[in-house]
C-alpha cells in the first residue's frame, strides 16, 4: 500500500485530490510498527495485553510499562511511539479526576472514551502539531458494565468486542474472532490472550519480547490492575505449551 | 443609571474585596478528637456532633474516615474544611493507586503532605480551619501524628485537639504504656471520652471508635457512653459558692 503523497502529504491540514489526509496515515504506520497490542471484552470484565519488543537485555523486566490506569476503574494500553502515548495517558487521567472533581462519580468509560479521541483528534486539526503516533486501546467498568474502545490517531474512537493493534493486528484479530467471547470469564480470557500474544509474536524478526496483562474485572474488584503474577505465569506457562504443540505438528 | 462599584472608605480597616473568599471565622464546627498507639496499631476516638455555633446541630457527623490503606484521618473543626482536606487526599491517593507499583502512601507520607498543605494555607492568611489527626501502620511501623490549623506538626504516643489537649492527654500520659491490648485500649479511650463529655460542651454523647491496623482499618457503629449524675458534688452544686 505504497502511494506515494507526494506534495500533498507534507502538512496534516492538506487533504489530496482523493480525499484523504497523508499524515494521518503515516501516523497509524508508526503504531503498526509497534509491538502487538490486545483488548477482548469477556463477561465479566475487560483484559488487555501487549507484545513488549525488548530492546536491549540489559533492561530491567517490568520496567517500561505499555498499559497504564487512567482511574481506578479503567486502563490503557499504547501501541506506537511510547513518548507520544505518555501524553495521551497523562491527557486521560486528568480528564478523569476533573470528571471526578465536577460530578462526583468516576468518569463512564465512554465519555473517557470521547475525551481521548477528541484530544488526539485535536492534534491533526493544526499544521504546527504533529499527529500522535499511537493507537490506544481503553478497557473500563462502570454502571453500564464492562466496556472495550479503540482509539486511532486519526481520532476515531469506536467500541469493540476484541481490538487488536500493531505488527501482529491482523493475525491477532483472526485468532481472536475465534474465541467465544461472551461465555468467557476473565480468568479464561487472560489465558486465550496470552496464547494469542505468543503465538502472533515473529520469532524471526523480533527476538525477545515481555507479555505484560492488565484486567479490569468482577475478581479485581472492577479496579484496573496488573494480573497478579500468579495468574500472569499460568498464563505464559499455557500458551508456551500451546506453541509447543503447534510446533510438534 | 451607571453601575456604582462597591466602595470602601479610604480609612477603613478591611483588606481588598477579595478578601471575602478567606476562612474569617468557622462556622459547622467538630470537637476533640484523642487517639493512641495500642498494641497492634492505632485507636482514635471522636464523637458525632457538628455544632453551629453554641448549638448542637448536626448529630451524625462522622469525623473520621479512613484514607488509602494504611491511614485513618479524624479533625475537629470546621466540617466544610475537612470535607474539602478528604478532597484532597482523594485525588492523592487516586494518582497513588495509578502507578500500580505494589507501594502506597503510608501514614507518615501523608501527614508530611497535609502539614504542607495546613501551612501553606495559613502562609496565605486563608488557613482550612481544622485540628487533624493521623494515625496509620506501614509494614509493621505505628505512626500517629497531628496537624493544627497553623501548620503546628508532632507524631507522640497519644495525641488529642481541642479540649482534649487539657482533659485526655493528662489522663493519657498517666495511664498510657507500650502494647495496650485493643481492651485496654478502648477502655482508656472511654475514660478519656466521658470526662469531654461531662465537661466539653460541644461534645455529644454519640460516638465512633476507630482502630487501624496492619490488615486495615475499621470505625465502629456509634454508639454511647454510661454517664452518672448522681455525684454528690451534682445535687447542689451551688453550695458554697461565692455569692450563694
Amino acid at each position: 500500500m505504497s502511494s506515494i503523497g507526494t506534495g500533498y502529504d507534507l502538512s496534516v491540514t492538506t487533504f489530496s485530490p482523493d480525499g484523504r489526509v497523508f499524515q494521518i496515515e503515516y501516523a497509524a504506520k508508526a503504531v503498526d510498527n509497534s509491538g502487538t497490542v490486545i483488548g477482548i471484552k469477556c463477561k465479566d470484565g475487560i483484559v488487555m495485553g501487549v507484545e513488549k519488543l525488548i530492546a536491549s537485555k540489559m533492561m530491567l523486566s517490568g520496567s517500561n510499562r505499555r498499559i497504564h490506569s487512567v482511574h481506578r476503574h479503567s486502563g490503557m494500553a499504547v501501541a506506537g511511539l511510547a513518548a507520544d502515548g505518555r501524553q495521551i495517558v497523562a491527557r486521560a487521567k486528568s480528564e478523569a479526576t476533573n470528571y471526578q472533581s465536577v460530578y462526583g462519580e468516576p468518569i463512564p468509560v465512554k465519555e473517557l472514551a470521547e475525551r481521548v479521541a477528541s484530544y488526539v483528534h485535536l492534534c491533526t486539526l493544526y499544521w504546527w502539531l504533529r499527529p500522535f503516533g499511537c493507537g490506544i486501546i481503553l478497557g473500563g467498568y462502570d454502571r453500564d458494565g464492562p466496556q472495550l474502545y479503540m482509539v486511532e490517531p486519526s481520532g476515531i474512537s469506536s467500541r469493540y468486542f476484541g481490538a487488536a493493534i500493531g505488527k501482529g493486528k491482523q493475525a491477532a484479530k483472526t485468532e481472536i474472532e475465534k474465541l467465544k467471547l461472551s461465555e468467557m470469564t476473565c480468568r479464561e480470557g487472560v489465558i486465550e490472550v496470552a496464547k494469542i500474544i505468543y503465538k502472533v509474536h515473529d520469532e524471526a524478526k523480533d527476538k525477545a519480547f515481555e507479555l505484560e496483562m492488565s484486567w479490569v474485572c468482577d475478581e479485581s474488584k472492577q479496579q484496573h490492575q496488573k494480573v497478579p503474577d500468579d495468574l500472569l505465569e499460568e498464563a505464559k506457562a499455557a500458551a508456551r505449551t500451546a506453541l509447543e504443540e503447534m510446533d510438534a505438528d | 443609571m451607571q453601575f456604582m462599584a462597591s466602595k470602601q472608605p479610604e480609612n477603613s480597616l478591611l483588606g481588598p474585596e477579595s478578601d471575602s473568599q478567606r476562612t474569617l471565622y468557622p462556622y459547622v464546627t467538630g470537637t476533640s478528637v484523642v487517639a493512641l498507639k495500642y498494641k497492634d496499631g492505632i485507636l482514635m476516638a471522636a464523637d458525632m456532633g457538628g455544632s453551629y455555633g453554641s448549638t448542637l446541630r448536626y448529630k451524625s457527623v462522622e469525623r473520621m474516615k479512613p484514607i488509602g490503606k494504611h491511614s485513618l484521618l479524624g479533625a475537629s473543626g470546621e466540617i466544610s474544611d475537612f470535607q474539602e482536606i478528604l478532597h484532597y487526599l482523594d485525588e492523592l491517593i487516586l494518582y497513588d493507586n495509578m502507578w500500580d507499583d505494589g507501594n502506597s502512601l503510608g501514614p507518615k507520607e501523608v501527614h508530611n503532605y497535609l502539614t504542607r498543605v495546613m501551612y501553606n494555607r495559613r502562609n496565605k492568611f486563608n488557613p482550612l480551619w481544622n485540628s487533624l489527626v493521623l494515625g496509620g501502620v506501614k509494614n509493621g511501623q505505628k505512626y500517629l501524628g497531628t496537624v493544627s490549623m497553623i501548620g503546628v506538626n508532632f507524631e507522640d504516643n497519644h495525641v488529642a485537639t481541642g479540649f482534649g489537649n487539657h482533659l485526655a492527654r493528662p489522663i493519657l500520659r498517666q495511664e498510657w504504656h507500650e502494647n495496650l491490648s485493643f481492651e485496654d485500649g478502648v477502655r482508656l479511650l472511654e475514660k478519656c471520652m466521658r470526662v469531654l463529655l461531662y465537661r466539653d460542651r460541644s461534645a455529644i454523647n454519640k460516638l465512633q471508635i476507630a482502630k487501624i491496623t496492619e490488615e486495615g482499618s475499621t470505625i465502629s457503629q456509634p454508639y454511647s457512653l454510661k454517664t452518672y449524675w448522681e455525684f454528690s458534688a451534682f445535687a447542689n452544686p451551688a453550695q458554697g459558692a461565692v455569692g450563694s
